[in-house]
């Protein structure tokens, strides 16, 4: 490579780098707004502001969800198997809203055990599957069936 | 094999050459193109299964994958010629950022609209700030500057050069997008297409999905074709080739 292609590289590339280091720095130092919910985890750790309005993640926990029979009141566990607290929520649940789903809660954390949500959006997991299949899996006791990612055990850690 | 590559390189990088060639291969990627996609959208819409939880709103997979899949790759290529472009001035390099750009800004564009209407039935909101779909809009926006930065600037060399910066350090937003959903806690679940792990979908969606994505890409290679074509054409038009073939 003849010198004057060799320095040009040298300086698109420098700027590239410069550029990177710039950006990663302020997207470490924003990574807390970057983040569109907190864990329960963090919530246990009373990391998360109360008394503000933010957004909270996690799985509904099993055998936690109580209807109320004349509203539409509901009341759940979230939990990411190091911290667990309650949700209250009115309204419309999403479709995909069952035990041991992921979720994420737009509201305001009243204690740090207790969550009130003006809103609640499901999270999708990346697994599809045709529905024989699915009940195939059920059928055999597979662990991961009813929530549908055979793996979710293990993802909690990184996912919520 | 190197010298096989270097050949390739000199012959598609003079414009002339570039656009016998591309004339030469532009019906057959064009009618791959085409049969692809046909094959892949009927397939995944019609006939693949639906999937145990969503049902068959899970199908706007098989346009908003290929279609985010392609706008990043879109992105990738740009930056590589922007890089071409810059550092040996390859004139070739600045028509293929140009060539690639309005597409890429559509398929971004496709990706965010079907990503939009599937996020409302299954998470339940249309839009939400998260760090994927946040850096996805960065990407359109990128794309539309680049498109913006050729069109203000008068001199074509110029306007290459700084639409190839942009297009150099704009990559980074690409691995930014690729890599949000794992760095922060987002609502977009992670990728499903795995190349090193297993695969989290069965192979009756996945073959539909893959025709689709490669289509896409194939449909991608035909715009910028004939983009690059119609801009050879017009930088080189005071040259004899260029007269010859037009005059006929």
């Amino acid at each position: 490579m003849n010198p004057v292609r060799k320095k040009r590289l040298l300086i698109v590339l420098g700027a590239l780098g410069g550029v990177s280091v710039a950006v990663a720095l302020i997207l470490y130092a924003l990574s807390a707004n970057i983040n569109l919910f907190y864990t329960p985890q963090e919530v246990a750790a009373g990391e998360a502001p109360v008394g503000q309005r933010m957004r909270v993640g996690g799985l509904v926990a099993e055998g936690s969800v109580s209807r109320d029979p004349e509203s539409l009141k509901v009341q759940f566990d979230i939990t990411d198997g190091k911290g667990t607290f309650t949700v209250f929520y009115q309204g419309i649940l999403p479709d995909l809203f069952r035990e041991g789903q992921g979720i994420v809660a737009n509201g305001t954390l009243v204690r740090e055990d207790y969550f009130e949500a003006s809103e609640v959006l499901a999270k999708h997991d990346e697994t599809y599957m045709p529905p024989e299949v699915q009940e195939a899996l059920e059928r055999a006791g597979h662990p991961g069936a009813n929530t549908g990612a055979s793996d979710n055990k293990d993802k909690q850690e990184t996912s919520y | 094999m190197w010298q096989t590559l270097k050949h390739w390189y000199h012959l598609l990088g003079s414009p002339r050459h570039f656009y016998r060639i591309s004339g030469l291969w532009l019906p057959w990627v064009t009618l791959l193109a085409v049969a692809g996609l046909a094959v892949g959208l009927v397939w995944g819409l019609a006939f693949a299964p639906p999937d145990y939880q969503q049902g068959n709103s899970y199908r706007i997979i098989f346009l908003h994958v290929p279609a985010a899949s392609g706008a990043l790759m879109g992105y990738l290529a740009m930056g590589v010629a922007g890089l071409v472009g810059l550092v040996w001035r390859m004139k070739m390099a600045e028509v293929a950022i140009k060539a690639i750009a309005p597409f890429g800004a559509v398929l971004t564009a496709v990706a965010l609209i079907t990503g939009s209407i599937w996020g409302k039935p299954t998470w339940g909101t249309y839009w939400v700030w998260d760090a994927r779909l946040t850096s996805m809009l960065i990407l359109l926006f990128l794309y539309l500057g680049i498109i913006a930065l050729q069109n203000a600037i008068r001199d074509p060399r110029q306007a290459g050069r700084a639409a190839a910066l942009l297009a150099v350090v704009g990559v980074i937003n690409v691995v930014i997008v690729r890599y949000s959903v794992y760095w922060w806690h987002s609502l977009h679940q992670p990728r499903t297409i795995r190349i090193t792990d297993e695969t989290a979908m069965p192979a009756e969606m996945l073959a539909p999905l893959l025709i689709c994505m490669f289509s896409i890409y194939l449909l991608f290679a035909v715009t910028v074709l004939i983009r690059a074509r119609t801009e050879i054409l017009w930088r080189e038009r005071r040259s004899n080739w260029v007269r010859e073939e037009v005059t006929g």
